[in-house]
Order: C-alpha cells, then sequence, then structure tokens
C-alpha cells in the first residue's frame, strides 16, 4: 500500500513540469482570455468590466469581422481539400513501388519544412509580382497580388504547396493495406475505381479523418503569409481571422475586444472540429471495429 | 499487361511533373539570389546571365547598424535552448504519463491533448499580458519558459505512445538490478527513445526557426530580432526595389533547415508516420 503511494508521488512528480506549465501558460491565459473579452482593456492603464458590449459590437458594428470570418472559411474550403488531394494522389502513385521514390519523397516534403517561413513569403512576393516570374512563365498579366480576386488563392497556394506531411501520412497508411484485399476485389471484378473507393478509401478513412481535422486547424491558425505576403490587403480580401485579431490587439490597441474575436474563433472551431467527428460516425471504418 | 505498364508510366510522368512544379520556386529563388534587379523582373530564363554576390553582400549588412550575424546569432540563442527544453521537459512528462498510474492520470492526459484544440489567437493575447508583467517583454523568456515546461502536448503525446510500445518486463528487470526510477528513464528508455527524441528536436528546431508570430508580438528591439523580423523588415525597407537582396537574405536564413532535413531525412518520415498514426 505505501509503496503504491510513492508510486503515485513519483508519477504526479514526474508530470509536475507540465502540471506548472499548463497552468500558467495554457489555463490561465484562457481563462483570462475569456475575463479580458469582458472588459474594455488597452494595452496599458486601467480597464473596466462592460459585460458582454465587446460581443454585442462584434456583431452589430463591425462589417470588418464579417469579412474577415468569410474570407477565412474561403480560405480553409480552398487549401484543405485540395492539399488533401494533391497528398492522396501523388501518395498513391508513391506506394506503387516507382523507381526513386526517395527523391520523390524529398522533392514533395521539401516544402513543408520551409513554407511557414518569412524567406517563402517573401518569395511568393517576388514571384507573383505583376512583373514577376509567374507571370512571364504563363504569359498572363495577372495582377495576383493586388487584385481581390486572385490574392487569396495566391495566399492559399503557399498552404496547399506544403502537402507534404498529409502525404507522408497517407503513404504511410497505404502501405498497410493489405495486399489480399485488393487481389480478392480484382477476383470478384471490381475495377481500379471500385477497388478505390470501396477498398482503399474506407481503410485509410482514420488517416483522412486526421488530416482534415489537423489541416483544418493549421489553416485556422495561418497568419505568417496572410501578414508578409499581402498584409490583409487588397481590399481586406486576404484579412483572414488570425490577422485580424492581431490587428486589432496589437495595432488598434484594442485587446478586450480583441479577446472577444479570438473567442468567436475558438467558437468556430469548436463547432468546425465537432461537425467533422459528428459526420466521421458515417464515413470512417475501423478496420477492428472501432472503439480504438 | 501492357495496359499496366502505360498507367505505371503516365503516373511516373505525373509525379515528375508535380515535383518540378513543388521544387521550381525553391531553385528558383536560390538563382535569384545571384541575378540583378532587372533579371528577377523581366528574366523567364532560371539561370543569371553571370552569378552575381553583390546580393549577398548587400543584404547580409541589413541596415548596417545590425547584420545578419546578429540575427542569425539571435535565431540560435532562441532555438537551441528552446529545442533543448522542450525535448527534457516533455520526454520526462512522457514518463510519468506512460509509465506511473497515478490518481488522474486518463484525465489529466485528456486534457493535456484537448488543450491541442486551443487556437493560438485566444492564447495570445493575455499571454502577452501576463509576460509583460513578468518583465519578459523584448527578452527570449517568452520561447525558453514555454519549452522548460512541457507546453508541448504534441510532443508529449507522440513519446506516451512510443513508451506504450516499449514492454514494461524491461523496467522491472532494471529495477531489479537495482535502478531507481529516474535511472530506468535515462539509462534504459532513453536510448530506445531516441528516435522519437530527435525527431521532436528536428520539428521543434523548425518550428521555432520559422516562428514569426511570437517574435513579432514579443520582441521588439532590433538588436534581438531573430531572422524571421530581420528578413520583414527587410521587405519594409526595400520597398520592391532590391529583391536580389531580399531573396539572397531569405536563401541564406532557410539553409539551416534545408541542410538539416537532407542530413536527418529518415527521422522526418518517421517522426510524422508514428505520431500521426498511432492512436
Amino acid at each position: 500500500m505505501k509503496r503504491k503511494k510513492l508510486g503515485e508521488a513519483k508519477g504526479y512528480l514526474y508530470i509536475f513540469p507540465w502540471i506548472i506549465g499548463f497552468l500558467m501558460f495554457q489555463l490561465i491565459p484562457l481563462v483570462n482570455s475569456f475575463r479580458y473579452s469582458l472588459t474594455d482593456i488597452k494595452l496599458g492603464g486601467e480597464y473596466q468590466f462592460i459585460g458582454i458590449e465587446n460581443y454585442i459590437r462584434m456583431f452589430t458594428e463591425d462589417v470588418d469581422l464579417f469579412n474577415s470570418m468569410w474570407v477565412t472559411i474561403k480560405y480553409i474550403i480552398m487549401v484543405v481539400p485540395a492539399k488533401l488531394i494533391f497528398a492522396l494522389i501523388v501518395a498513391m502513385i508513391l506506394s506503387m513501388k516507382i523507381k526513386g521514390i526517395r527523391i520523390f519523397r524529398t522533392m514533395y516534403y521539401l516544402p513543408s519544412i520551409l513554407g511557414g517561413s518569412v524567406a517563402i513569403s517573401a518569395l511568393w512576393r517576388v514571384m507573383f509580382m505583376k512583373s514577376g516570374i509567374i507571370n512571364n512563365l504563363i504569359g498572363t498579366d495577372i495582377n495576383w497580388l493586388g487584385d481581390p480576386k486572385y490574392a487569396l488563392f495566391t495566399i492559399g497556394l503557399i498552404d496547399i504547396w506544403q502537402f507534404g506531411s498529409s502525404m507522408v501520412l497517407f503513404f504511410a497508411a497505404l502501405k498497410q493495406v493489405p495486399r489480399d484485399l485488393y487481389e480478392a476485389a480484382q477476383i470478384d471484378g471490381a475495377g481500379k475505381v471500385k477497388v478505390f473507393f470501396k477498398v482503399t478509401l474506407p481503410l485509410i478513412s482514420p488517416v483522412m479523418l486526421f488530416n482534415i481535422v489537423m489541416q483544418t486547424i493549421n489553416a485556422l491558425q495561418n497568419y505568417t503569409s496572410a501578414y508578409v505576403v499581402t498584409g490583409g490587403g487588397p481590399l481586406k480580401s486576404t484579412n483572414i481571422m488570425a490577422l485580424k485579431i492581431y490587428e486589432d490587439a496589437f495595432v488598434k490597441s484594442d485587446l478586450g475586444y480583441a479577446s472577444a474575436e479570438s473567442w468567436l474563433l475558438f467558437i468556430f472551431l469548436l463547432c468546425l472540429s465537432g461537425f467533422i467527428f459528428f459526420t466521421s460516425k458515417y464515413w470512417v471504418f475501423y478496420s477492428d471495429g472501432g472503439g480504438k | 499487361m501492357k495496359k499496366k505498364k502505360y498507367i505505371r508510366w503516365c503516373s511516373f510522368i505525373l509525379i515528375t511533373v508535380i515535383g518540378i512544379c513543388m521544387i521550381y520556386p525553391l531553385v528558383w529563388m536560390f538563382f535569384a539570389s545571384f541575378k540583378t534587379n532587372e533579371e528577377i523582373n523581366l528574366a523567364v530564363n532560371l539561370l543569371p546571365e553571370h552569378f552575381d554576390w553583390s546580393g549577398f553582400i548587400k543584404g547580409w549588412d541589413s541596415s548596417g547598424q545590425y547584420t545578419f550575424t546578429d540575427f542569425f546569432i539571435n535565431t540560435f540563442v532562441i532555438v537551441v535552448p528552446t529545442v533543448l527544453f522542450t525535448v527534457i521537459s516533455c520526454t520526462v512528462v512522457a514518463y510519468g504519463f506512460a509509465r506511473f498510474s497515478f490518481k488522474g492520470n486518463k484525465l489529466l492526459f485528456g486534457v493535456m491533448l484537448s488543450t491541442l484544440m486551443v487556437p493560438n489567437a485566444v492564447l495570445i493575447i493575455p499571454r502577452y499580458l501576463l509576460f509583460r508583467d513578468f518583465g519578459w517583454l523584448d527578452s527570449y523568456m517568452p520561447f525558453w519558459m514555454p519549452a522548460l515546461f512541457a507546453c508541448y502536448p504534441f510532443f508529449i503525446y507522440q513519446e506516451v505512445q512510443f513508451l506504450r510500445g516499449i514492454p514494461k518486463e524491461l523496467d522491472e528487470a532494471a529495477k531489479i538490478d537495482g535502478c531507481n526510477s529516474f535511472q530506468i528513464l535515462t539509462r534504459i528508455l532513453i536510448p530506445i527513445l531516441k528516435p522519437s527524441m530527435i525527431s521532436i528536436c528536428i520539428f521543434q528546431t523548425i518550428w521555432t526557426w520559422n516562428d514569426f508570430m511570437n517574435p513579432l508580438i514579443y520582441i521588439n528591439s532590433v538588436s534581438k530580432y531573430p531572422l524571421s523580423l530581420a528578413l520583414r523588415m527587410g521587405l519594409d525597407v526595400a520597398a520592391s526595389t532590391n529583391w536580389n537582396e531580399i531573396m539572397s537574405m531569405a536563401c541564406v536564413s532557410i539553409l539551416p533547415l534545408v541542410i538539416m532535413f537532407f542530413c536527418l531525412q529518415k527521422y522526418f518520415v518517421e517522426g510524422i508516420a508514428s505520431s500521426g498514426l498511432k492512436g
């Protein structure tokens, strides 16, 4: 009995750093964030409790906020499916035991490592200039970064370009699909397309779920490219939520209001992932009968 | 049979083409840093007419007062302790979660995982105010301290999964041989955990190296700027004129990551595959 107690104490001792870190850098900030969202706190000076005024202001006065939410939603709808489709196609081709697989893996994975950096955002600004290499290469005269129609797409390309990590996950999942299942399906006369939808896709659906959730969270958090490449413009067409929250907080010094906005983003993320998990019941297939 | 070969060839060509599109911007960036500004703007050729090093020399000097030597040193001063603290604290915490049964183990583990869902935007404002009260603004403490206190649930999760795959009999045997619980961790488990720890180091290096939002908020004096802020400053100052300087510095700033990637490729792939798939 005493030894068990000692073991328990040791367990707490080992996770102690995390408990401190969790309280100090996660739980307390989270609670404070909500508290601040009910105040008119600015970067300096006193502040007072103003109830849900910030939230009312969000829904009644702030037109930019609706724009930012809509831009964020458009961004997710554009980036997440494109990224996953590319990742899946390439992973499937690579799993056909093609020669030079290591070189391909390197080529596809390298952008994922560098894509989040300011260096790549700078590169995008140079490549997509009106007189830049992209227009010269494909012979167009599009104002990629200056035209509200194209700006969000151009930024989204940076994100889509980083499909490498999803690809590696798909690749690992595809390797685990038992060969005899394919053979059995072929003997039963199923065509390639049917095999893909009836055998491959269900078997990798858990990884698909993981990728969708992770990529959605990533897309929501993306910030560097919008800030560096376009700065939210032109005409706020790339002013995604993360950027708006930053500007309201640290440029306009309106910390209380920005906190309220961040809670809107948080609740949106929770609803979205809740929705994804809810629907996953119908399309995710666990080969061991579920329940992990 | 012929049809099968045909499909293989098409697929091969397809992924080669996509692969070239993937890598082209990076190759272009490399060569652009040797080009003159007019060439960057107008020429379609990938290779520069002649290799011109002036972009590197001028770009490195940056504003003059602080050069990229300073920015590189700053980046290392941020990254190295952050990575070391992360890997040590996460390993210890993961050991606690994976090997000890205490009240609330499962609950706390669940709480830890759920913090993954909290977006950065929610935490950044209260953290800023907290660090201001601590007097940590314009220092590197906001990077080091969360690392020291294991605020990276994803890494802890990855190591817990890895530890659960190591048979407990090993611990028991070591205990009989007279190891205490800490020695079991350092002598028995850490050598086995090494691949997982290396992959944590790699990812934490990349994230911290590329991090832009946190330095932007916490660091305000140029003397303490890491590379990400220095590049961004260059973009502001140059105002669409000195593209070759910006491209050369962009190249230089990601070069260490590229080298690391080629040296440690094996761990990259293992890291993603193991952290993402188990569980």
